[in-house]
């Protein structure tokens, strides 16, 4: 068995293993889905619509930005990066195969959403299902590379809850999950398209689900893409392989750069 | 034995305005057990962390088995193990997955048969969290010497364990050393230092302040010999007697304590005192400076 491959096999089964990564990446997005299924339709007929897209992007976002971080803050602090970096596992593999192993947990959950929203709650399925799909990998790669990339910057675990939150409030306030972005008011509207749920949604909506996007689809998964891209490359630059961070090549505050292609996004839909 | 397989030339490493390691130079021959000694701070880490390529030096020419750590990681790592302080393994990771995953990365087949000689068969499903100290660093040992390196970095190896634990760790490390490992110990264990080190180093404010044998450096200091008696008659508790070499006197429970700097001449002394006298001799002790004593002596010389 190659290196990376049983690396990705052990990182895999502790996202079921942990019973803090079982819960951020099975037991909170199922029970979450469930119980909005329950009430969130009796209470909001159109949340209906969209309740296949809207509980895998929850899925999405819980298991990225809650749970992809706080390991690798963990793992910085307590010293296993330096002992990887002894043993010769590349800081590439650090980075990816947790991010991976999320997907792949991520596709699981998305399935079960999938299989049984229909029956459960009468949910429609997506008209076009390639595009379902395209926008789910498409949203899990930039979350993940976000959630890499809050990992790599947040100095203590403490701060990376505030920065997962920063991102993961608003998400789900305004991401589109909830309430339709067509509903917000215009200030609202202008700060939610710099989340990547809006987008994430707005893809959602306009090539998969055949409900109609409020701006360019396709320049949402544009958007998404080269923000994920960017996140990714910000998490290789500004790594470092221990909590004195002394030979970090750059000042985490360059991690914002990851909104730039939303304020484009922004000023261009 | 006469090849170095470390050698370090005016080592320097700073953090910021602090100072960890100023000028540090020495070397260790194949097959030495070498000691690293030092008060907390003293920069015994630093200066293991430049060798082992974690970090980068501030100057300095560092080699390890030919190697320079700063600019052939990937070599390195075939040459050397290292065992850190902190036990740098996830959690949730087993034994097995452990030795899986590292000899994957270092290409070779997975050791589990380390897992069996350092007793951890009964644990290789057991969560590392799940392990007892002793068995974490059993663990974190087996692993660094899967891949037989050539040199094995032991940063406070027995640090937490118990005396059953610490006897089998310095059996596995003799062993080693049989088979030509060099190892540096970096302990503030000085009874293990003096048992196991061919030759130590003692750091102090990250400076070199002596280096060699335990003998030799015990030696070199200003300790006194340290010789207990206890005799039927308790002829030496009754008065001071005039004992050549010694310079302090003392009596505990049934013994009259001498201090000696000529260890030959105040034991001769002592039995002919005794014996001549109608005493008879039923206990004599000699204690030379331990290293212990001359690593005290050292770190209050200097502030």
């Amino acid at each position: 068995m190659h290196a990376f491959t049983a690396h990705f096999a052990f990182e895999f089964r502790t996202g079921i293993r942990n019973k803090n990564l079982l819960l951020l990446n099975y037991l909170f997005p199922l029970g979450f889905y469930l119980m909005m299924g329950l009430i969130m339709t009796g209470i909001n007929p159109l949340f209906q619509d969209t309740i296949l897209p809207a509980m895998s992007l929850f899925a999405v976002l819980a298991a990225t930005l809650l749970g992809l971080p706080d390991p690798l803050v963990n793992a910085r602090e307590s010293g296993i990066f330096r002992s990887y970096k002894i043993n010769g596992v590349p800081a590439a593999s650090i980075l990816a195969i947790p991010a991976l192993t999320t997907a792949l947990h991520l596709a699981v959950v998305m399935a079960i959403i999938c299989l049984t929203a229909p029956l459960l709650f009468e949910a429609p399925t997506p008209q076009n299902w390639g595009a379902f799909l395209l926008v789910f990998v498409v949203a899990t790669f930039t979350c993940a590379s976000w959630g890499v990339l809050i990992g790599v910057v947040s100095p203590s675990t403490r701060m990376t809850v505030l920065y997962a939150q920063a991102v993961f409030l608003p998400s789900m306030l305004i991401g589109g999950l909830m309430l339709p972005y067509s509903m917000l008011p215009e200030a609202a509207a202008a700060f939610a398209q710099l989340l990547p749920a809006t987008h994430a949604m707005n893809a959602f909506n306009g090539l998969a689900m055949g409900a109609g996007a409020d701006f360019s689809p396709w320049g949402s998964l544009v958007v998404l893409l080269l923000s994920g891209l960017l996140a990714l490359g910000l998490a290789g630059y500004l790594f470092s392989w221990d909590s004195r961070n002394t030979e970090r090549r750059g000042h985490p505050l360059l991690a914002l750069l990851v909104l730039a292609p939303f304020i484009v996004g922004l000023l261009m839909f | 034995m006469n090849d170095i397989m470390i050698d370090v030339q005016g080592l320097r490493k700073q953090y910021g305005a602090f100072v960890a390691v100023a000028d540090v130079s020495f070397h260790v021959r194949r097959g030495e057990i070498f000691g690293l000694l030092g008060p907390n701070g003293a920069g015994k880490t630093s200066a293991l962390e430049c060798l082992e390529g974690i970090r980068r030096p501030d100057a300095g020419r560092l080699r390890v088995a030919g190697i320079d750590p700063t600019r052939q990681a990937g070599k390195l790592r075939q040459v050397i193990g290292v065992q850190l302080q902190a036990a740098g393994l996830p959690e949730s990771i087993t034994p097995d997955e452990a030795m899986a995953l590292f000899c994957r990365y270092h290409a070779i087949a997975p050791r589990y048969d380390l897992l069996d000689r350092f007793g951890l068969t009964a644990k290789r499903h057991t969560q590392f969290h799940q392990l007892s100290t002793g068995q974490q660093r059993r663990l974190a040992l087996a692993l660094a010497i899967a891949h037989e390196p050539a040199v094995l970095f032991l940063d406070e190896p027995t640090a937490g364990l118990d005396v059953h634990s610490r006897a089998e760790l310095h059996g596995v490390m003799g062993e080693l050393r049989q088979q030509g490992t060099t190892i540096i110990l970096a302990t503030h264990d000085m009874a293990e230092a003096e048992a196991l080190a061919d030759r130590v180093a003692i750091l102090l404010n990250g400076r070199l302040a002596a280096i060699g044998a335990p003998l030799e450096l015990t030696a070199a200091g200003n300790g006194l010999t340290k010789v207990s008696v206890h005799t039927r008659d308790g002829l030496l508790l009754a008065t001071q007697s005039p004992i050549p070499a010694v310079t302090q006197q003392t009596v505990k429970e049934q013994y009259a304590i001498y201090f000696s700097h000529n260890i030959g001449q105040t034991v001769a002394a002592l039995i002919a005192h005794v014996t001549d006298r109608g005493d008879e001799l039923i206990d004599l002790r000699v204690e030379r400076p331990s290293l212990e004593d001359r690593f005290l002596e050292l770190t209050n010389e200097r502030p």
